[in-house]
């Protein structure tokens, strides 16, 4: 396994820096479309580690679906041209403290681990080469019980969402 | 070499944990939650490549999470929205009555 070449490198920097930007930027409108870049990028990333389906379902699910909800959400609740779309932080200086100590110590302790344990059970054969259909059988084999659980999951979650969003008075 | 893929996991999971504790708007934080899913999701799929376990288990997880965070996106707006109905504003600090 070699290193990860330009590709992976160009695709990082694309996912922090535009990670950054959605949770510092003041315009929340600025930040979805941000979120999407990100979103994007982590797609290029699961091709990269040879998940071609994840990829495309990356996409489909979460830049076709999760960030327009965002934007709905986004135009529904806040005015695009009054002030009320600016939003603020607080407590920043806190917070930063906390999450660069979270992420030096999470990244020493990934270093070390890989040193010490990892990188002897690291494997040179490569991943089944039929991605998509070998993820289909394991829905219908392996997977089953979840594959249900989670079908019966968004059945109530869409029935929330729709309880939740709903007039009272209708 | 997976410690790369993993380094960028656990920066972009800080960054979502920032945004999680800083973030004054409900979406804001909503989306930083996002950002911390799919750091999670790159995880499990680069343990799946670089350490044998069976096959694809590792993507299939990944897979379960994204429906999850895509079943707790619908609710998580669909609260957001009631909370605009009701306050007429979706920072946290509007949202108080439950405290004491």
């Amino acid at each position: 396994m070699g290193e990860p070449g330009i590709v992976f490198w160009i695709l990082s920097i694309v996912i922090l820096v535009s990670g950054f930007m959605v949770v510092s930027l003041k315009n929340i409108f600025h930040c979805a479309l941000f979120l999407i870049l990100c979103l994007f990028s982590v797609a290029g990333i699961f091709i990269l580690l040879g998940a071609e389906f994840l990829a495309a379902a990356q996409v489909l699910i979460y830049v076709g679906a999760v960030a327009i909800l965002m934007i709905f959400a986004i135009m529904l609740t806040s005015n695009l041209a009054s002030e009320k779309i600016q939003q603020s932080n607080e407590n920043v200086l806190v917070g930063f403290f906390v999450c660069v100590t979270f992420a030096i110590s999470a990244v020493m302790l990934l270093a070390k681990t890989y040193e010490g344990v990892w990188g002897r059970m690291t494997i040179t054969e490569p991943l089944p080469s039929q991605n998509i259909a070998t993820l289909g059988k394991y829905l219908m084999t392996k997977f089953m019980l979840p594959f249900e659980v989670v079908s019966v999951l968004l059945l109530a979650a869409m029935i929330g969402a729709i309880v939740l969003a709903r007039k009272e008075s209708a | 070499m997976m410690l790369p893929y993993l380094a960028l996991a656990a920066i972009l999971f800080s960054i979502g944990l920032f945004g999680v504790l800083t973030r004054r708007n409900t979406i804001g934080i909503l989306m930083s939650l996002e950002l911390m899913f799919n750091a999670v999701n790159i995880n499990f799929v680069t343990f799946n490549k670089f350490i044998w376990t069976d096959g694809l288990v590792g993507q299939m997880f990944a897979i379960f999470i994204v429906v999850v965070a895509a079943a707790e996106a619908v609710v998580g707006l669909a609260i957001v929205l009631l909370l605009y109905r009701n306050w007429q504003g979706i920072d946290t600090d509007h949202v108080s009555v439950m405290k004491w």
